[in-house]
């Protein structure tokens, strides 16, 4: 089992979101975050003074999946996601050792 | 004629002018007393609505100062203006409106005081008080909302870094003693007044002296932390536009009753004269900040237009019953577009006001006050004699507003520290935060 993070912009989540559910994947989670990678942050003017942003707003989607989806999975994220700006986000793939479904107590790849 | 035909149209005649005498003298004076009665309940019933609408103002205030302001100190801003509301009232009611109106003077025409508490006296609650224009109460009560809104001025201008009790205390004494004899000297029948000078609603008892409060606060508290960094100006955004838009909207239906009010009855003309210059200010207050922003900051700021909206309302308030509504527009047009300069130039000068307070209220309400010299239609207002009152207010209030913030500063101290503001001060000074769950 693999844990894929994909880190978006916000915007387009509903796209990728959509994307997913059509490869079959059961479920995701979402968390809004902050962060820049070479983004960098950016100035907003309040008032005529500026102030640095250096934080951008984005959001983090959460999938744990079986192995052979995770190719399918990069592929949705990306092409749901992307907009050719900087910005756009990135995806990680990690190694998953333990899943549980709390309702029924199964484990393993029938948890997923 | 026969005699008996002769006698009874006699006695008819006799019948009919007694009759006639008798219909006339009571309808005369029942005439007299209904209209005097009814007139009085028409006007005082006004006021009281004026006074309920000036009442708002401080929802207003609430919601703009918050809007403006970081998240952080929230409940703070709403302690603040819950709070001066109380002390405005209560101190106009133990000393301020007898300081305000005195009657006698006992120093020259500067000083005067009629006595702690309230007492309307044998006719405080008859025609005989005010000419039938209202009670001694709803004397009371409308000027001591006029009290509060000129203290609460200060909060915007100290938001965000000033120490709770320091800032009860400045007010306190500021809104018994400052603003009350500085307004004897015009609405209590002053020197400034004998001298004709022209302040129909507040431009200057009200908005500078506020102003002028907010200009010594900022003065002696320093700018908030990370605001002037490396000789650059650092925006600090406020947290919500939506609760910063509410409240210059509730300022302006405020301000019906605040210069509606201020004609102090009913009187259908000039009220409704009033309304219309009042609105109309705004108006233009309105586009001059937006045509000004846009201009100089290149993209509309929200936060300004919603300054000038206030600008204009600040500046037709000396003036609102004695110029045209050419004028009236126009004055709010000039207040509009002199707020936008004066925040960003208030900004450059190292000055901190988180909310524009002194370029609302301080320098539109000079503006106003001057617009009556220039505009009125009333020969016997001159620009030298609003100038004079201008000047003598600044002399007065700044000093003495300087002279109670120092003695806050010596004493309680002022400011909070360093990790209080960074933590902000809804959990420092109230141990509790404004957004929880």
């Amino acid at each position: 089992m693999k844990l894929i993070t994909g880190i978006i912009k916000p915007h387009m989540l509903d796209g990728v979101r959509d994307a997913l559910t059509k490869t079959g994947i059961q479920g995701l989670t979402v968390t809004e975050v902050k962060g820049f990678g070479r983004q960098k942050g950016h100035t907003e003017t309040y008032r005529g003074a500026e102030y640095s942003v250096d934080f951008v707003p984005k959001v983090k989607i959460e999938i744990v999946a079986e192995d052979q989806y995770v190719d399918q999975a990069i592929e949705a994220i990306t092409a749901a996601a992307k907009t050719g700006e900087i910005g756009d986000g990135k995806i990680f793939v990690s190694d998953v050792l333990q899943a549980v479904r709390i309702r029924t107590g199964e484990s393993g790849s029938s948890a997923l | 004629m026969s005699m008996k035909k002769k006698t009874s149209y006699l006695s008819l005649f006799r019948y009919l002018v007694s009759a006639l005498f008798i219909l006339v003298l009571t309808s005369e004076s029942m005439l007299a007393q209904e209209a005097s009665q009814e007139l009085f309940t028409v006007n005082n019933t006004w006021m009281l609505v004026a006074t309920f609408l000036v009442f708002i103002m401080h929802l207003g205030f609430a919601c703009l100062e918050s809007g403006l302001t970081q998240s952080k100190n929230t409940a703070n801003i709403l302690f603040k203006n819950t709070t001066i509301v109380a002390i405005g009232l209560v101190t106009y009611a133990f000393v301020g409106f007898n300081l305000m109106y005195p009657g006698d003077f006992s120093i020259g025409q500067f000083f005067g005081f009629a006595g702690f508490g309230l007492d309307p006296g044998v006719d405080g609650n008859t025609v005989a008080y005010a000419d039938g224009a209202y009670t001694y109460w709803t004397d009371f009560i409308f000027q001591a909302m006029f009290a509060a809104t000129g203290a609460t001025i200060v909060s915007g201008a100290v938001a965000e870094r000033i120490k709770l009790s320091s800032f009860l205390v400045f007010v306190t004494i500021f809104v018994a003693l400052v603003y009350t004899i500085a307004g004897s000297w015009k609405w209590g029948g002053g020197w400034l007044d004998q001298m004709g000078f022209y302040d129909f609603a507040g431009s200057t008892l009200v908005h500078s002296v506020g102003g002028w409060g907010a200009l010594a606060g900022v003065i002696v508290l320093g700018p908030r932390i990370g605001k002037y960094v490396d000789g650059r100006i650092k925006g600090i955004a406020g947290h919500s536009m939506p609760l910063a838009a509410i409240g210059v909207f509730l300022l302006w239906l405020g301000w019906f009753g605040f210069n509606g009010g201020s004609v102090l009855s009913a009187d259908p003309e000039l009220v409704s004269l009033v309304f219309v210059t009042t609105c109309l200010a705004a108006a233009t207050g309105i586009i001059g900040a937006m045509l000004t922003s846009w201009f100089v900051q290149n993209k509309p700021d929200l936060s300004m237009v919603l300054n000038g909206m206030l600008a204009g309302l600040v500046g037709i308030t000396a003036g609102a019953d004695t110029v045209s509504v050419n004028a009236a527009m126009l004055i709010g047009l000039v207040a509009g577009i002199i707020v936008v300069g004066s925040v960003l130039l208030i900004d450059r000068a190292k000055l901190d006001d988180p909310v524009g307070a002194i370029s609302v209220h301080l320098v539109c309400g000079i503006w106003g006050t001057l617009a009556v010299g220039i505009f009125s239609v009333n020969p016997d207002h001159s620009f030298v004699t609003q100038l004079i009152g201008v000047l003598s207010y600044g002399a007065f209030v700044f000093p003495a507003a300087l002279v109670i913030f120092y003695g806050v500063k010596a004493t309680l101290g002022l400011r909070v520290s360093e990790e209080e503001e960074l933590r902000g001060l809804d959990v420092s000074e109230h141990g509790m935060k404004a957004y929880g769950g």
